[in-house]
């Protein structure tokens, strides 16, 4: 019951969604439709289900006064903090349990900004965008690595990308901008368009194509009910 | 007020910018401060989208405002709650029914979807006559598209040893997935290298005003 029952559901609703697309007409067609909200809506609860795990995880740390605890504190806090001003008086035009908060909002902000928004706007995209922006001075070492590999797939690899960084820059342009009308072919846009174009689309249509045989066999096994590992150890 | 608020705003975001910088040194209290705050308010982020954009609309709305209309979403709405069931771990097993909803749902749609637009009209846009065209670029470019999805397909064809004559092709496949991957390495490089700038500018312009 614990392992039968959800594999019969898990054939019967994928079935149900693939016989659909051939079958558009009553009750079929409908049917799909409310799964797939149906798969939104749950969906929407495992977001849920991710944060709960954080909170316990962040918890039992502070609790055992684990290493570097206090981090851990400041984390919890901020989720408290943010979560909080977000069911209070909502996000962006959706209004909270406290309504749309309008005094609060013309005080922290000229146009008026509510209390989540303005948490996202100075605290989170600062967050993110430098958090991301670290890489941009690791990625050189990266690149260092991958060229001390003198293989030719990997130069392959790097002169790519060196043409493709100066072709869609104006760098690329004034290197060779001043090239004859006779050899615009080796005018750097160019080739980087041609790449993209041509070589890329080709290799990016081959990982589609094999991709999608992977998740179409994958896909199968699930619904057939021969991969099971989703259902998880135990009986 | 709101002045003064937009100002400790920019200050706030000088703060957090320098503690993640502050990791090029070396690991310290102000980056791993940053770091759980970043967590934190991702996960808040995260969750409040979700109620607001998805739950809210598609489930509690519908069900409060017409419940004889919309009553069959209860299922979905106690499926969801199930599913949080699964921290508990004598009961973890209940879960697994809104999981096989999901997984489902899932397989059939990606199932039906990776045949159509991955499968099928990536092979359809492969058939391509190359020489219907005189621009020189051009048939080199779609001569170039067919041996390059050929050779590139054939490299991801693990059933059978690759040897001999029958590893030309899948070489020839690797050599395109390289410059595949330089591309999308070259854009990783400048996508940062913008961010980089993107807080260079906030620093120079919003905190600074150097740059007016």
């Amino acid at each position: 019951m614990k392992r039968t029952i959800p594999m019969i559901i898990t054939f019967i609703v994928g079935m149900l969604v693939i016989i659909s697309e051939f079958v558009p007409h009553k009750p079929f067609g409908p049917i799909a439709g409310t799964l797939e909200n149906w798969f939104l809506i749950i969906a929407g609860f495992t977001i849920i289900l991710g944060v709960l795990s954080l909170i316990r995880m962040n918890s039992i740390k502070i609790k055992s006064r684990a290493e570097n605890w206090q981090y851990f504190l400041a984390g919890l806090i901020s989720f408290g903090v943010m979560v909080l001003v977000g069911v209070f008086w909502g996000m962006q035009e959706s209004s909270g349990i406290l309504g749309h908060g309008e005094k609060i909002s013309a005080w922290l902000g000229t146009p008026p900004t509510k209390p989540f928004d303005y948490l996202f706007n100075n605290l989170f995209i600062h967050l993110s965008a430098t958090m991301f922006s670290l890489l941009a001075f690791y990625i050189a070492s990266a690149a260092y690595r991958a060229f001390i590999i003198r293989s030719f797939e990997s130069n392959l690899l790097m002169i790519t990308a060196v043409i493709i960084m100066l072709g869609r820059t104006s760098l690329g342009t004034i290197m060779t901008g001043w090239l004859p009308p006779s050899l615009q072919f080796l005018h750097l846009p160019r080739i980087a368009d041609y790449i993209m174009m041509y070589p890329n689309s080709a290799a990016q249509r081959a990982i589609m194509i094999s991709a999608a045989l992977g998740v179409i066999g994958s896909s199968l096994r699930i619904i057939l009910g021969i991969e099971r590992s989703y259902l998880g150890g135990g009986k | 007020m709101a002045e003064i608020m937009t100002i400790i705003g920019i200050w706030i975001g000088v703060f957090l910018t320098f503690s993640i910088f502050s990791f090029l040194y070396r690991d310290n209290p102000f980056y791993r401060f940053a770091e759980q705050v970043f967590v934190g308010l991702s996960a808040a982020y995260g969750f409040i989208y979700i109620i607001y954009n998805v739950l809210v609309p598609n489930l509690f709305t519908p069900v409060l405002s017409d419940f004889n209309q919309n009553w069959l979403l209860i299922i979905p709405g106690v499926l969801g709650v199930l599913m949080l069931v699964r921290i508990y771990p004598p009961a973890e097993w209940i879960s697994r029914y809104p999981l096989a909803v999901v997984i489902g749902t899932s397989a059939g749609i990606s199932l039906l979807f990776y045949l159509k637009s991955d499968f099928m009209n990536q092979i359809a846009a492969t058939m391509i006559n190359p020489f219907e065209t005189p621009n020189v670029s051009a048939i080199s470019g779609g001569l170039l598209i067919i041996i390059g999805t050929i050779c590139g397909v054939y490299f991801f064809y693990f059933s059978k040893r690759q040897e001999g004559v029958f590893a030309i092709p899948s070489r020839i496949g690797i050599w395109f997935l390289m410059v595949s991957f330089g591309a999308s390495f070259g854009y990783t490089v400048m996508a940062r290298i913008s961010l980089l700038i993107g807080r260079i500018e906030f620093l120079l312009t919003d905190w600074l005003h150097i740059i007016k």
